[in-house]
């Protein structure tokens, strides 16, 4: 890029209508995250929370995330699931520490403020006063009404057992949020059997958020970053495979089904990676057998803009909730399930494929890494752009791999709420 | 409960020459440690706490642990980076066939620090090792090894044994 004198930019503008370039600014600017966290965490979207298995009983809370926006996900006595803000409505105090547990109540410890577990203040200590001497001393003044005091409370929305809250009560019903095509996915897995919780990892990843749903919308980089894949034929880019978005492009699916192997020069040639005969010592770690429930596909990563990815890989699945902390770095936290009717065979066979993912999995640990590079080169010369150009400039399903136009999908969304 | 002052010795030997081989970037040196049907498990203190049976990488074999091994020196892409092991003196929690001991329960806490080569040097993995160890003809191994970590979030990855 010639045209660009500087390196920081004075007045930056994204040039052009199309989103297949998208400036480095767009991950290094202070105040777009900020508008970010208020235009697709804070409002107008559904972000995810949790799983309902988490929380199986009356009292049982999760505390977790939205944006950067501490919520508790908690079950009440009546069974409905409630998500409340971590902020106690006295001094602003972020009150649970724990990360789970069960409770009658919440209160907050610094002047002991008591919530019910809908998020209703029920009492203040000294409301009334002080009685010494005779007389009463202090109080909250008698105008004071609990019922304008409690919790922040958030929309939630339940399908087949994961959890999503909004802070914004007017957001369109989840299904419609999700939309027809991408709801079809998300009922593949999530479709009324209960959820079996095997675990959490967790990895704070020093990039902008965007970039690891841009992740899970690039089915380029899979046969080529993730070397293990494409070593042990589990990646390729011949696979049969399909690419579906939501109306507003920022949702997607990409759906893939392993081939029979076999050696394709076309896909393999400048695949450095590729070993005709390479097996794994140990079996097991791709002993893959085919559930009914996938219907053929033996791969669907969904991505729920912006909280959230939906992985089937194999007997794998898992959700990564995707937790931004500045516009330079996120959380990301996975947590692993299986199913309730799953043998004990089933089990360990999903707890042996996880071995592929993760902050230290075959595969998925390249992302985290690659990421990070991505970041430090856009911090070093913010005036620059990246080249989203594979597979054309245009937005729209596709029935092959060898495209990135899920990523000009989303970018072509941000754009529009952003107004950049 | 006792052990031999011989059998305690290649007990302490075997945490410092694991700590060693795991430290020295030769990776092929790190599934000798263990028998042929010794696990190595990285688990998040949270899941095991919790009595949830996700970890971080479940390696069932001393196979698996080949295929690890495959992974971190051939497939893998990562920032490289130095990693230290502090380990503490282990502590023998019983044993199984006299003083010099078929079997071990051992535990012992360790660090990690890593360092990147353009980086500080910082505290990258904290937590302890509960082992399982065994007398074979070639001297004590790992029946099992589970690493009950407390830095639930990872800095990004973790590529190399801890």
């Amino acid at each position: 890029m010639t045209g660009n004198a500087t390196v920081f930019p004075k007045d930056p503008t994204w040039e052009g209508e199309g989103s297949s370039r998208i400036p480095f600014w767009a991950y290094t600017r202070d105040d777009l995250y900020q508008q970010e966290l208020e235009r697709f965490f804070y409002s107008g979207h559904w972000c995810y929370v949790g799983l309902e298995a988490e929380i199986p009983n009356p009292g049982d809370f999760r505390r977790t995330v939205i944006g950067e926006r501490s919520v508790i996900m908690v079950r009440d006595t009546n069974g409905a699931i409630n998500v409340v803000e971590n902020v106690c409505a006295h001094r602003g105090m972020r009150f649970c520490r724990e990360r789970h547990g069960n409770r009658k109540d919440f209160f907050c410890p610094y002047h002991q403020w008591n919530y019910s577990l809908e998020g209703d203040l029920q009492g203040v200590p000294f409301r009334r006063g002080v009685k010494q001497e005779g007389k009463i001393n202090g109080g909250m003044p008698p105008e004071f009404k609990l019922e304008e005091h409690g919790l922040t409370k958030l929309k939630v929305a339940t399908r087949g057992g994961v959890v999503f809250a909004s802070f914004d009560h007017d957001v369109e019903p989840l299904e419609e949020f999700l939309g027809p095509t991408i709801l079809q996915y998300f009922d593949r897995v999530f479709n009324g059997r209960k959820l079996k919780v095997l675990g959490y990892r967790r990895q704070r990843i020093p990039g902008n958020w965007k970039l690891m749903q841009e992740n899970i919308k690039d089915p380029y980089h899979p046969g080529l970053l993730h070397t293990w894949f494409s070593t042990f034929g589990l990646w390729r880019a011949d696979n049969k495979s399909q690419l579906r978005m939501d109306e507003h492009f920022r949702h997607a699916a990409m759906i893939s089904t392993r081939g029979q192997g076999g050696k394709n020069d076309e896909v393999v040639s400048g695949v450095d990676s590729f070993k005709d005969q390479m097996k794994v010592n140990d079996p097991r770690l791709l002993d893959i057998v085919p559930e009914p429930w996938w219907n053929g596909p033996t791969a669907v990563m969904t991505t729920v803009f912006p909280s959230v990815i939906l992985q089937q890989q194999v007997n794998s699945v898992s959700t990564r909730h995707i937790q931004p902390n500045g516009h330079g770095s996120f959380d990301f936290v996975w947590t692993h399930f299986g199913f309730d009717d799953d043998s004990e065979e089933m089990t360990q066979r999903r707890l042996i494929q996880a071995n592929l993912f993760g902050p230290a999995g075959f595969v998925s640990a390249d992302d985290g890494e690659v990421i990070e590079w991505s970041q430090e080169g856009f911090e070093q010369k913010p005036a620059h752009r990246t080249v989203v150009e594979m597979g054309g400039y245009d937005i729209g399903d596709s029935e092959h791999m060898v495209t990135e136009t899920l990523i000009r999908g989303m970018y072509a969304y941000w754009r529009k709420v952003m107004g950049q | 409960m006792t052990i031999d002052f011989q059998t305690y010795f290649e007990l302490l030997n075997l945490y410092s020459d694991y700590a060693m081989a795991v430290d020295s970037a030769d990776w092929e040196k790190w599934p000798d440690f263990f028998v042929e049907d010794g696990t190595y498990r990285l688990q998040p203190r949270e899941n095991f706490e919790q009595g949830l049976p996700l970890c971080l990488l479940a390696l069932e074999s001393r196979a698996m642990i080949k295929d690890r091994v495959y992974g971190v020196k051939e497939t893998m892409y990562h920032d490289p980076y130095y990693q230290r092991h502090i380990v503490g003196t282990p502590r023998v929690i019983s044993v199984e066939g006299g003083r010099d001991a078929d079997t071990i329960h051992s535990e012992a806490n360790y660090v990690v620090v890593r360092t990147k080569y353009d980086g500080e040097s910082t505290v990258f993995n904290s937590g302890y090792y509960r082992d399982v160890i065994v007398r074979t003809p070639e001297g004590l191994k790992l029946q099992s090894r589970l690493c009950i970590y407390d830095t639930e979030m990872i800095p990004n990855s973790i590529i190399y044994p801890i």
